[in-house]
This record gives structure tokens, sequence and C-alpha cells, in this order.
């Protein structure tokens, strides 16, 4: 077993007197992708503003730990440093594309820090422009290698607003990989997805794990996403984890089936063996 | 077509019952704004102030709304598009005649702009109307950064305008310092006040935003105002000194001047002329920077932020400071645009920096397609250049004088007016501005085309 990337302890968010999640504790295991499922309103994103900074938990420890053995306490960080320094990227639900900017920008927006120190801050690239250039066609290179594995080569010049909705959600996760993260955070990644696209989106996120190490935290509905891929899964219910396991075992957990019962049929049919 | 024209023709009856009803709607509403404003007049009468009642203003004014509003409702505004989808056709056709010169259009509103002092068009007057406009280019280009690139609505750019006027007044009425080394340092003042501005303000967005710069422009004014000790309140700074060509002065006597030194006859416009090529110069540098910004992280991480500011976040973007450099690159141009405004004038005072500048230069960035540095440029022509030239035009008033008969007709008295009804013909015909599109900073492939401003975002502050 490998070792765990983020560690969840004991994490309470309250909105006023609302309780959005309750005492959870889970961990996501570099190299793996873990799944976070659970009922609609179960707390899903908030857990992952949580951990990327976007809300501070009211309680609770969240550590990520890089491979060299860097330790990262997110529920101390900003938002923006969580991203910078601890290296973790995200998506969003309702996806958040920078739309009157080409695909090939956003992804060099997603490459900022690195551009940024490079050029000396900008503004010493103002003066010499030469020595900035060599940093800026990596920068290209590596945006095309991106584009390349999710086949968006061809709409590279084109605004990403203009994307059909599909493209968008893989454009979003080939910007958030531009960053260099170690945590990959996808917030239902295959929400609006046809089952074709779904299954690129499966081959997608395997390739990220296996030819990049990657670690991924996913949010999905999508069961056929979430039972192909993942290594891990853990179920909320009203903020509260109810299960916590590998896929077979959350399949056949009568207590995740009883969460699920009378919410939503289809799903019930598809955990049911 | 018969058909049709037969079946419309009892919906036709009803149409026009509709439109006259909309007129008079419209009539009565001209007939609330008018009746106070035309027709009352207070005029000097025997033991106070009488009351002049002059109705048939009003009632003409709402026969023109009447009339207008039904020949509009009738003829102009239809269903199928009618009248506006034919002017819309046109300037698309208008738009694809004249696609191949667009891209010289730049290049040779530049290379015009370097030879204009040496053309025989070139007095006086247009050469001071060129600095005028070339002015606000470089105040319209500096705000362009904050309002255009970084999607922050700044009401306040004035007070930048008057850090850098300020900065050089004092500076070279006291220290004796000349104007190019002012120059830099006036910018610098400026950014580092676009930077006090900026940490406040910080957190907040659109409205708001809005509202603290538009107090912070009002502030500086009110400072220069009353801190007589130093800035000489209302009085303003006088005898500022003139800028230097490589130490030669613009004087007719003395012994480095310019005309000596070249060995030329002594000419006034020698000054004006140098003058125009400083701002001229500076305009560039301006345009050069904030181009050259676009292109590098920076620039992109403004106009990123503009589109989405938590999609920045979550990519590891320091939004504050990217937001505290705009203002201060927006700021240092303000700056620069003051201090050569001193040095232009030769005299400042706080009446200059009043909000009606920032208006104009904000107004001018909204005209000229936020953003877009040609689109700022002809703006700033169109509306510094296009009033001046009102103010003297004596063809119009003799026209107007001898045609209507009105005495003392003065066209400059309609500056406001026709300011007004230009903003709302623009807004309605291109509600982005003169360059609604958007150039990506960088291309893959080898086509370059431009983005739809319907997908470019403006900001929420």
């Amino acid at each position: 077993m490998s070792d765990a990337i983020l560690k969840v302890e004991h994490m309470t968010m309250r909105f006023g007197g609302l309780v959005a999640i309750d005492d959870l504790s889970f961990e996501a295991r570099r190299g793996e992708i873990t799944a976070i499922i659970g009922p609609n309103g179960a707390g899903k994103t908030t857990v992952f503003n949580c951990i990327t900074g976007f809300y501070k938990p009211t309680t609770g420890m969240l550590t990520l730990t890089h491979e060299n053995g860097d330790t990262f306490l997110l529920e101390r960080m900003d938002d923006f440093r969580i991203a910078r320094h601890a290296k973790v990227s995200r998506t969003f639900q309702n996806i958040r594309l920078f739309s009157g900017m080409t695909v090939l920008e956003n992804l060099l927006v997603a490459q900022h820090n690195h551009l940024m120190r490079e050029s000396g801050f900008s503004f010493m690239a103002v003066l010499w422009p030469r020595g900035y250039r060599a940093h800026e066609e990596e920068a290209v290179e590596k945006a095309r290698y991106w584009l390349e594995k999710t086949d968006l080569i061809h709409r590279a010049d084109d605004p990403a607003a203009d994307l059909p909705y599909g493209e968008q959600r893989k454009l979003e996760i080939a910007r958030a990989m531009c960053a260099d993260p170690v945590l990959l955070c996808l917030d239902e990644p295959a929400a609006g997805l046809n089952p074709k696209e779904s299954d690129e989106l499966n081959r997608l996120l395997l390739s990220i794990r296996e030819e990049e190490g990657l670690s991924i935290l996913l949010i999905e509905h999508d069961m056929s996403v979430v039972m192909n891929i993942s290594d891990h899964i853990v179920v909320l219910d009203y903020g509260k984890k109810i299960s916590d396991g590998d896929p077979e075992f959350i399949r056949n957990d009568p207590k995740v089936i009883a969460a699920y019962l009378g919410v939503e049929d289809e799903e019930v049919e598809e955990l049911a063996p | 077509m018969t058909d049709a024209t037969r079946e419309s023709a009892p919906a036709g009856g009803g149409k026009l019952a509709e439109a006259v009803k909309e007129s008079a709607m419209a009539a009565l509403l001209a007939f609330v704004l008018t009746s106070l404003m035309l027709g009352v007049r207070t005029v000097d009468a025997p033991g106070g102030l009488g009351l002049q009642y002059r109705w048939h203003l009003v009632i003409g004014a709402m026969v023109i709304v009447f009339v207008g509003r039904l020949l509009l409702k009738l003829f102009w505004w239809k269903e199928d598009g009618g009248a506006p989808a034919a002017v819309g056709a046109a300037s698309g056709r208008f738009a694809t005649l004249t696609e191949p010169l667009r891209k010289f259009a730049a290049p040779a509103l530049v290379i015009f702009a370097f030879v204009l002092p040496f053309l025989p068009i070139a007095d006086r007057q247009i050469i001071d109307i060129g600095i005028l406009v070339l002015t606000y280019v470089l105040l319209g280009w500096g705000l362009n950064v904050v309002v255009g690139l970084a999607g922050l609505l700044d009401l306040g750019y004035v007070a930048f305008y008057a850090v850098g006027a300020y900065s050089y007044a004092l500076l070279a009425t006291h220290f004796g310092l000349s104007f190019w080394t002012v120059l830099p340092l006036a910018g610098i003042l400026a950014a580092m006040w676009g930077m006090i501005l900026g940490f406040p303000v910080l957190r907040l967005r659109g409205d708001y935003l809005a509202i603290v710069t538009l107090a912070f422009g009002e502030i500086i004014r009110v400072i220069l105002l009353n801190w007589v000790e130093v800035t000489k309140g209302p009085d303003g700074i006088s005898g500022i000194p003139r800028p230097s060509f490589f130490g030669l002065e613009f004087k007719r006597f003395g012994e480095n001047t310019f005309h000596n030194f070249f060995g030329i006859e002594y000419s006034s416009m020698h000054r004006i002329i140098f003058l125009y090529y400083i701002i001229l110069v500076l305009a560039m540098i301006t345009n050069y920077v904030t181009m050259r910004l676009r292109r590098l992280p920076v620039g992109r991480a403004w106009e990123a932020m503009r589109e989405d500011e938590i999609a920045c976040r979550a990519l590891g973007i320091n939004t504050t400071n990217t937001k505290l450099t705009a203002f201060a690159i927006g700021a240092f141009f303000g700056g620069l645009g003051g201090s050569f405004f001193a040095t232009r004038q030769g005299f400042i005072s706080p009446e200059s920096f009043t909000f009606i500048e920032s208006a104009i230069i904000l107004a001018i960035v909204v005209l000229g397609g936020m953003g877009s540095q040609f689109g700022v440029a002809v703006a700033a022509i169109a509306m510094i250049g296009g009033f001046e030239l009102l103010r003297n035009m004596d063809w119009v008033k003799g026209f107007v004088e001898s045609t209507f008969g009105i005495e003392n007709f003065d066209p400059n008295e309609y500056r406001m007016l026709i300011f007004g009804l230009l903003m709302v013909v623009i807004m309605v015909w291109k509600p982005r501005g003169f360059v609604g599109t958007r150039m990506p900073t960088i291309f893959l492939g080898k086509e370059r085309k431009a983005i739809s401003g319907d997908l470019v975002k403006e900001g929420e502050g």
C-alpha cells in the first residue's frame, strides 16, 4: 500500500447553524484515484472547497505530504498558496474557464507562477524580451502536450467559450494539469457528458494516473466513472462519512445502498449486485 | 406577397392605434421633462424675480416627440428587422470591405502622428490640439491597463494625473530638478499612490470599487486645495520650468538656446513641436510597454482575472499582487501624463483635476473598446480633437446664425449635448466600443483571428 498524500482528520465545517461536514476523516493515497460520492447535498463540494482553501474548515486538520516529505497544513493556507506551494489543482462543478481567452492562453495562465519567475516578474522581460522567449516556448510545448493528450490541439487558437461542453470539461482538466499539481481535485468531471465522452474521460484520468503518477481526488455522480476507475471510494451522507473502501466493498455495503435508496433509483440499481 | 399584405391588413389598423398610443405616452414624457426646463424661465421683474411662461416651446417639443416616435414606430422599428437591420447589414458590409485595410490603420495613424508637425496644415492650433489629444491618448492607454485589461473600474484616475503634475511642479520649483529627471520620479510616485489606493480596495468589487476610487480622486484634489503651505491651494503653482532639449532651451535670448545651437531663426513653434514630440514619444512608450506586458505572464494574469478571479486563485495566482501591479502600472502612466501636463501649461491648480477629467478618460476607454489600444486612440481623437475643433468652427456659427436667425450662436456651448448624444449613439450601435474584439496574445497556428467581444468579460471590478 502506498502512503497517504492527503490526510483529512476530524474536519467539521459549519455555516452558521448548519453543519455541512461533521467530523470527517479520510485518507487519499499517493498514486491512486480516490472518489468522494454521496447523494445531493451530502457536502462533497464543501470538502473540496476546504481542501483547496476556498473555505476554512471550522475544526480539523488537513495534511498534504509531497513525495520528498514536505508537509503542508492546508487549513492554514490561502487558496492561491495551496495551489502554488502545496500543488493542489482543482476543477469546478460549473466550469470556470477564461472564456474570452483562447484555449492556449488558458493553459499559459495556468503556468503563471513559473513564467513569472522566468520572466523576471514580467517587468524584466519588457526590457530584455530575448531571455524570456525560450521559457515561453517551453510553456507552449507543455500546453501542446496537454492539448494533444486531451484531443484539443485543433482548437488551440479558439476562444474557450466556443468549445462544446465536453471539450470545456477536458480543457479545464488540461489547465489544471499545466499547473504541475501533485494532487488533482476534480469536481464532477463527467457531469453533462455523453457515454462516449465519459468513456474518454475515464481513459484520460487513468492515463494521468499511470503516466504522470498523479494522485486524483474525484467527486462524481456518474457511477460508471466512479466504479470503473476509482481505487478507493469515500461515501458521504449529510456531511458524515458512512462508508470507506474499494469499489467492490462500497458496492455491497448496505449502508451505502440505504443512503442512495429512494434518492436516485437508477444508481441503486447499478449499485445492487 | 399580396396575400401576406392582405392578411396583415386588419392587424395594420391595430398597429397604428398602438403606435399612436405609444407616441402619446412619449409626448407625455416629453411634457414632464420639458415643462419646467423649457416652459418656465426666470426673468428680472420689478420687485424681484418673475416668471416668463414659454408654453409654445413645450408644445413644440411634445409635437416633435410625438411625430418622431410615430414615424419611428411605423417605418423604422419593424418586427422583421426593418431599417435597423439594414443599418446593421450596411455596417457589416463596410466592415468586410475595410477588412484588408484594417491592419494598416494603426501603423498609418502612428506615421501620421510622427509627420504631422511637418505637414502644411500644421499651424499652431493644430499642433496644440495634437498635444492635447495625445495627452488623452496616453491617459486612456494608462487607464486601459486598469479598466480594460484587469477589469477594475477606476473612477479616480485623475488622482494619479494630479500626483504626477504636482510632483513635477513642486520638485522643479523647489529643488530645481529638470523635467527629464522628474519624469520617471513622477511616474514612480504616482505608481506608489496607485498601490496605496490599491491596498484598501482589493477586497471590493464592481460598484463598491468604483465608489472608493471616485472618493480617492476627490481626496487628492481636496488635499491639493487645502494644503496651502505646500501646494499654494487654489492659487496653484505657476512658473513651472519648461523642458529642455538635451540642455538646450527654447528661448529667444540666452546662451544655450535651441535656435542658436542649430543656427536657425527663432520661432515659438519650435517649443510647441518639441512638446508635441515629447508627448508622442511618451504615448508610444506607454503603448509599447502595455502591449509587451499583455503578452507576458502578468498581462495574461490581468486578463484572466477579468475573466474569472476564482479560477485564477485556483491556479495559484496571487490576485492581490496582480491587482496592485495593474493599479501601479496604470498610475505610473497617469503620472507621466501629469508631469507633461504641468510642464506644458507652466501653471497648475487643483481645478484641472476634477472628476470630469476622470469621467472623460474613462469614457475614452469605454468608447474605444475596453482593452483595445487602437480603439482608445481613435476614441481620444474623436472626443478630444472633435470637441476642440468644434470650439473653432466659425462656419457652423455663421451657418446657424444666417439660416435660423439665432443671434450669438456658439457651437462650443453644445459640446456636452453632442457628447451625450454621441455616447448614446455609439453605445447603441457598438455596445463594446469602436473595437469590440479582443486579439489573443499568442497563436499556435498561423491564422490570427480576433475573439468576438460577446465572449470577453468586462470584469466585476
